[in-house]
């Protein structure tokens, strides 16, 4: 996968108690992204219906909890697959991410449906069990003037004129395990022969490009039958 | 004694030009050559003026401005537009700090003409400490202008009359504009760029991180000099009295960017506790007094943080008193 959302689970009390009002719970894992970063597939969807029927069984509460996950949440093709088995259910709990719990409920206006994940960001897989974020999904790509290292999402104050005084030994002030963005961004720079780039002053973000109005949408024509 | 200001003239409350006498004592006292002192004056954690005018009465006299602090360490305290406020009525000269971690450029350019329209006078445009230090560390932070981009946008609604986008403005704001340099941060070859950045986006005045380490400020000041940046901005050092010899070393090893020399720490901790206070003060002194030699410092910023009271005896025992008085040209 190119790009990844990534997800954490939330605390097992908040899920708990924001399906307690329901008898009859459908648990929707997805096998894209959050079954990647090893949140929301079809390993965790099952161990979660699992926890949950087990916690209702403790205390003898009458629950039907029951799982499946779907290929991905946020493609319509996909959640229609629900069309079956949904009418069994009074709630799903979704493993999906934001866009998925969205697209499912888009599509059944009548059931509640509740995440179970907190989405993050848009991350790189540095290894096992580690994700970061290094990109803010800005629409206005800059990674060119600075090296291929982006300021938005990696330095703390998401300075476009840096380093602020903040920098030493290549570790900012916010937190001495984040690496400066502004040391890395020189360091490539340098390598390159380009450190020129950085006497410009670079203007103001065009945030529009990121907020404009209401949530962004791509529209392309040419992929629309 | 500072001079009473007399009836200003109408052309200074309508800014535009740099040409035009902005109406800033600061800058007099530069401009003429002068070896200029400012004081900082951290704004109460709550509403009582009386505060900021008791911190003011111990300044006054001793320094030719007042920085006053913007929710310095991401602390909510009384907002430092409404405290240069305050001590510009009691006939103090005021040097208002904004930071971009809490203002968009909506509000950050309404700010600037509001401080203008006040009367403040200098102005020190700064990134901010960033909000997880504070007492609000769930706060979103704004940067959505940086300090650079903010000094740009300040300069050109001063010389240019324009906000961001161009739109014209129907008075230019007056201001004397500062910017912020800690010579002590990382990458040490790059701090010099920065400060010419900041020079080209705007800055007619630097104040600088607090310098304990002289060699390493020097060794600053001379890159600076060879790049001919002295000759176009005014340079103030900082200075901050040690209390105690375990400020010190929660300084060196706590707060980034600050460069404390072990010799600095061994000279608290040689003195009894009830003797560090006048340590933090003599090293202070002489630190002033080795950058009134340097070419190209042309002035002193003294943090006296919640110790305003300090500030008129190291001034004192700096040869910084009295302080002179320019008319309004």
């Amino acid at each position: 996968m190119a790009f990844m959302i990534t997800a954490e689970q939330k605390p097992v009390e908040e899920i708990r108690e924001m399906i307690a009002p329901f008898k009859r719970i459908l648990v929707l894992g997805c096998a894209s992204c959050v079954a990647e970063c090893a949140a929301g597939g079809q390993k965790e969807t099952a161990m979660m219906a699992s926890a949950l029927r087990m916690a209702a069984r403790m205390e003898d509460m009458d629950v039907l909890i029951e799982e499946m996950t779907i290929d991905r949440q946020c493609v319509e093709e996909f959640v229609i697959r629900l069309d079956d088995v949904i009418g069994s259910y009074d709630a799903v709990l979704s493993l999906g991410c934001g866009a998925g719990v969205q697209a499912v409920a888009d599509m059944y206006q009548e059931i509640p449906v509740i995440p179970a994940l907190n989405t993050e960001f848009l991350g790189e897989t540095k290894g096992q069990g580690l994700w970061v974020e290094n990109c803010l999904g800005c629409g206005d790509c800059m990674l060119y003037y600075f090296g291929g290292v982006c300021p938005l999402a990696r330095c703390s104050k998401q300075v476009l004129n840096g380093p602020c005084g903040g920098s030493v030994d290549g570790r900012c002030e916010v937190d001495s395990e984040v690496p400066c963005a502004w040391q890395l961004i020189i360091d490539r720079l340098t390598g390159f022969n380009a450190l020129d780039r950085l006497e410009n002053i670079y203007p103001p973000k065009q945030w529009s490009k990121k907020q404009g109005k209401g949530p962004r949408k791509i529209i392309r024509e040419d992929q629309q039958k | 004694m500072v001079k009473k200001t007399g009836k200003r003239s109408k052309k200074d409350y309508q800014g535009g030009s740099t040409k035009v006498n902005n109406g800033s004592q600061l800058k007099r006292v530069l401009e003429n050559g002068e070896f200029a002192v400012t004081a900082e004056c951290g704004p109460p954690k709550g509403a009582d003026p009386e505060i900021v005018r008791k911190k003011g009465e111990l300044l006054r006299g001793n320094v030719d401005a007042v920085n006053v602090t913007d929710n310095q360490t991401a602390i909510v305290r009384m907002s430092s537009l409404a405290a240069c406020a305050l001590l510009k009525q009691a006939g103090l000269e005021p040097v208002l700090q904004m930071v971009v971690r809490d203002r968009n450029r909506i509000a950050l350019q309404s700010d600037v003409l509001g401080a203008s329209a006040l009367g403040i006078r200098n102005l020190l445009c700064l990134s901010g400490d960033h909000q997880v230090f504070g007492n609000q560390p769930d706060a979103i932070g704004v940067f959505d202008l940086d300090s650079m981009q903010f000094l740009q946008v300040v300069k050109g609604m001063r010389d240019k009359g324009v906000i961001l986008g161009n739109d014209a403005l129907q008075t230019s704001p007056d201001l004397f504009i500062g910017a912020a340099a800690n010579p002590f941060a990382d990458p040490k070859e790059f701090r010099v760029v920065r400060l010419a950045k900041k020079i080209k986006a705007g800055a007619d005045f630097i104040q600088t991180q607090c310098i304990y380490n002289l060699d390493r400020f020097e060794a600053w000041l001379s890159m600076a000099r060879d790049r001919g940046l002295t000759e176009k901005v005014f340079i103030l050092g900082g200075v901050t009295p040690l209390k105690t010899a375990g400020m010190a070393k929660y300084m060196k090893t706590r707060v980034s960017g600050m460069d404390i020399p072990d010799e600095i720490i061994r000279r608290m901790e040689g003195v009894p506790k009830e003797k560090q206070r006048e340590e933090g003060i003599s090293i202070c002194v002489e630190t002033i007094t080795r950058l009134k030699e340097l070419k190209g410092v042309n002035g002193v910023h003294i943090m006296a943080i919640e110790w305003e009271e300090a500030v008129k005896e190291i001034a004192e025992r700096a040869g910084l008193l009295p302080r002179p008085v320019f008319g309004e040209g």
